[in-house]
């Protein structure tokens, strides 16, 4: 198994309080691992810690290391702009920027600069933004409204722009916090699947209180008990054989 | 990596070029890379990390400098008054009460006095109907009432002081001196504080009414955010003990939103404290302790506005002038900083 | 039965000083209107007072709107690009340390200075320099005058932005910057436009500040250093004469300013709700 994320002793504080609690874990790379675990565990304060967005919250410290590739992402000379481009986020919650679609899409690519390399390589931008709206399986829908703003798009719509947004900068790792708690169930389901298709070449993390839906997506599983790590290891293993009391309890109904 | 790019982008935004989505498209695809220099904004050229902080450090610098002027026009008029103070102590500035600056005498006391008179006629007029006003838009008024008024009360707040001043002189000054005065003489006259012996409109009062219509629209969109601030669950909870709405608004409604409707009245009080032209147009500007609300006085801005002009001659007058302005600006500061400190405690213990 | 006249009563007086407050709007208009109306013609409009023009004679106030427009169109333009980065470094970059929480409790200090402090401390400054009484020195008191509203209500509005939208930027890898000026000022928009046309019309309206700062001219101005005529002392110095006809010019001077604010005001709502198309919710 190749480690694309190890989490060593990390902890998290929101002023005095403990969130993290010495967090120890490797997320492979490829394929889907869903974090899981009652709510106010910590899930999402772990999923931040991932991509250092949590330290935008006021009040927040971070101690210990997450090494991207064997490298520590919060050494003191590591580039927060180079963490954030190379893991991408997908909120609970969908906000498109306040510009069309269009840009939406092609913000992230031009703000890093990566056009350069398309016009060596005579690809244009219009066929990215086209390539990632379809990624995220909205291409059809919008296809011919690509400049209206993107705030008039329906919850459903703007969350899957919200992925193609973060796919077109090419993450290697993409976060997804409760991806599909805002949606419909149609909407929810073209999102898992998306997610699942991704999952081939993206490493995929998906923090999620729903076990029917780490069931479905989980090629690896990561449980959270009151800021402490329980267990983590392959999905099917989890599921027919936990280690620990507390993940069966879980995982049967019997706590959170 | 990309520097060049970002320049582009920045200057195509600022320049306004809506679709400069669809001219970088045309660039990329048709036109060959050395074609043409378009003008860019003269950033240095360094990484987008770089400018980031670059320009940290350049707002950073701006906001340290914005905050400090205030400091900094205490200084610069204290340097300005420097003058008088070494003639005359402060204290004997402050209690004076003559003023003659051809004898070179500089009391301040009729101003301060002044001020403090019109103003607190003013927040006494303004403070009821205010408050009234905007309990009655944050809780009885159905939205579409509230969607008319709330514009029309901003409106309120737009005009200009020189207008609200021209008002007071053609419909306040007269009525004051045809119906309040010799009305107030006439029935409350026993007591001092509305025994009128000024034949004009030009008083107290007036300045004080004034000045209360100007604060309306302060203390009304303010304290209406605040009071519809409070969350609906205390409303309802007072409602379901079977509490009247004037009972609920008036036991938990203002109680909940206490510290910022004192607030509200604060800003109302501030900007009535320092108004100028409106006051000045309408108060008499007469140098004496007012001793009744049909008194004409004579405040701090109207005297440093009346007098400015004329200074240059007289040994002094230009450093009493500034020195006015001084203790102006330093009461004003010291209020504000006061008002802070309560507020702050008294949202601490809510 | 005791509770219901009490509601009665308070909802009675509510009703009382809803009419006071609201009729004491429509009285000034109203006086404003019916009084300056009348003296009000295209003269007035177009051209300078000429000679005579303070005793009844000839001429008009395109002198004080011209020079009025310039000052706080000047203001308002230096004003913006203070108060933008001051704005964005107050929400965005700043952290808490004792020195920025000292800048927001000096800016919220400043909102508070009276207009005529800020003519004296311009003039003050000015006599430092060495200036006169000009276009310039009006504008740059005008310009301390607008900051503190500007940046207040920058600030309010880019404290609204939900965290999650300023996220969503950073994760996509924006820096600060970027996230500033390209989405945030679009988000913004409507509220930065709304501080800016209340700023404007706070400085167009402010007598006390220029009264020293800009002089006061039959003339337009040519140059920066020129002295410059504005609408509220126009209607000040007019009102002052003993002179009827010249009073009446000047509740028409007052007129026209009321009518540049309420325009200004209206302009800002319209634009507001152009500028409403990308905001997200």
């Amino acid at each position: 198994m190749n480690t694309k994320i190890a989490i060593q002793n990390l902890n998290a504080y929101y002023g005095k309080e403990q969130a993290l609690k010495g967090i120890e874990a490797q997320i492979p790379a490829g394929g889907i691992t869903v974090i899981v675990g009652p709510s106010g565990c910590g899930k999402s304060t772990l999923l931040r810690c991932l991509n250092r967005l949590l330290e935008e919250t006021n009040g927040v410290r971070v101690t210990g290391q997450v090494l991207l590739d064997g490298e520590d992402i919060y050494a003191r000379k590591a580039d927060v702009t180079e963490v954030r481009t190379r893991v991408g986020l997908l909120a609970p919650k969908p906000f498109p920027l306040p510009m069309s679609i269009y840009d939406n899409v092609s913000y992230g690519r031009r703000i890093h600069g990566l056009e350069k390399l398309e016009r060596r390589n005579g690809r244009s931008l219009d066929r990215k933004v086209e390539q990632y709206l379809r990624a995220a399986g909205l291409w059809d829908e919008v296809k011919d409204r690509l400049h209206d703003p993107a705030s008039g798009l329906s919850t459903g719509q703007q969350q899957r722009l919200c992925l193609a947004r973060a796919l077109a900068v090419e993450p290697e790792v993409l976060l997804c916090d409760e991806p599909t708690s805002a949606l419909d169930p149609i909407s929810a389901q073209r999102i898992e699947e998306q997610l699942k298709l991704l999952s081939a070449e993206t490493t995929v993390v998906i923090v999620s209180h729903s076990l029917r839906q780490a069931r479905r997506l989980a090629d690896h599983i990561i449980f959270l008990w009151m800021g402490n790590l329980v267990e983590s290891g392959p999905s099917a293993q989890m599921f027919s054989a936990p280690r620990d009391e507390r993940t069966r309890a879980y995982l049967y109904g019997d706590i959170g | 990596m990309g520097s060049t790019e970002i320049n582009r982008c920045l200057s195509l935004f600022i320049s306004g070029k809506k679709n400069y989505i669809a001219l970088m498209k045309e660039e990329t695809l048709i036109r060959p890379r050395t074609h043409g220099q378009r003008w860019r904004l003269p950033l240095p050229k360094f990484g987008r990390k770089r400018q980031d902080q670059v320009a940290g450090r350049l707002m950073g610098a701006l906001t340290l400098t914005a905050a400090l002027l205030a400091p900094l026009m205490a200084l610069a008029l204290l340097l300005r008054a420097l003058p008088i103070l070494r003639v005359t102590p402060l204290t004997d500035l402050l209690t004076g009460q003559d003023w003659a600056p051809l004898k070179g005498l500089f009391g301040f006391s009729p101003f301060i006095v002044g001020t403090f008179w019109v103003t607190g006629v003013g927040m006494l007029i303004a403070v009821p109907p205010s408050l009234l006003t905007a309990i009655f838009l944050a809780e009885y008024a159905r939205p579409r009432l509230r969607s008319l008024l709330i514009p029309l009360i901003d409106l309120l707040a737009g005009i200009p002081s020189v207008v609200y001043g021209i008002w007071g002189i053609l419909t306040i000054v007269p009525f004051i001196e045809k119906v309040a005065a010799p009305w107030a003489s006439r029935w409350l006259g026993v007591l001092p504080l509305f025994r009128s012996e000024n034949p004009t409109g030009y008083s107290v009062l007036a300045g004080g009414m004034v000045l209360a219509v100007m604060v309306f629209p302060i203390i009304i969109s303010v304290a209406e955010d605040v009071i519809r601030a409070v969350p609906q669950g205390l409303r309802e909870a007072s409602l379901a003990l079977g509490a009247t709405r004037w009972q609920t608004i008036w036991h938990v409604v203002l109680k909940r939103a206490g510290a910022g409707v004192l607030a509200a009245i604060v800003l109302g009080f501030s900007r009535a404290f320092g108004e100028t032209m409106a006051v000045l147009m309408v108060v008499g500007n007469v140098a004496k302790v007012p001793n009744s609300i049909f008194d004409p006085a004579y405040p701090l801005t109207a005297l440093i506005a009346n007098n400015y002009g004329e200074m240059m001659s007289i040994p002094l007058y230009d450093a009493a002038l500034l020195c006015a302005a001084l203790i102006l600006l330093l009461l004003v500061l010291a209020f504000n900083i006061a008002s802070r400190w309560v507020l702050t405690r008294l949202v601490r213990y809510e | 039965m005791k509770r219901k006249l009490t509601e009665l009563f308070a909802q009675t007086l509510m009703g009382l000083s809803l009419l006071v407050v609201i009729g004491s709007l429509a009285l000034i208009l109203g006086t404003v209107i019916w009084k300056g109306l009348p003296a009000l013609n295209l003269a007035m409009l177009t051209q300078v007072p000429k000679g005579g023009y303070y005793l009844g004679k000839e001429g008009g106030i395109l002198n004080a709107i011209v020079g009025s427009l310039y000052l706080a169109g000047g203001a308002t333009l230096l004003a913006v690009v203070v108060s933008l980065p001051i704005a964005l470094f107050l929400q965005l970059y700043a952290n808490r340390s004792r020195w920025v929480q000292f800048a927001r409790l000096s800016l919220d200090l400043l909102f508070g200075v009276p207009s005529i402090v800020y003519g004296a401390f311009g003039f003050t400054i000015m006599l430092f320099l060495g200036m006169r009484a000009s276009l310039l020195g009006g504008i740059l008191t005008l310009t301390l005058l607008e900051l503190p509203i500007m940046v207040r209500g920058m600030d309010e509005s880019i404290a609204m932005v939900p965290q999650a939208l300023k996220e969503s930027a950073y994760a996509l890898g924006s820096t600060r910057l970027e996230t500033s000026l390209k989405v945030i000022v679009r988000q913004t928009a409507p509220g930065l436009m709304t501080a800016i046309l209340l700023a404007f019309g706070r400085g167009i309206g402010d007598a006390a500040s220029v009264l020293f700062t800009a002089g006061y001219t039959d003339r337009l101005p040519t140059s920066l250093m020129d002295p410059v005529a504005s609408l509220p002392l126009a209607v000040f110095f007019q009102l002052g004469t003993p002179f009827p006809a010249v009073q009446q010019r000047a509740y028409a001077s007052a007129l026209v300013l009321t009518v540049i604010v309420l325009l200004t005001s209206l302009i800002s709502r319209g634009l507001t709700k152009r500028l409403e198309k990308h905001i997200v919710r």
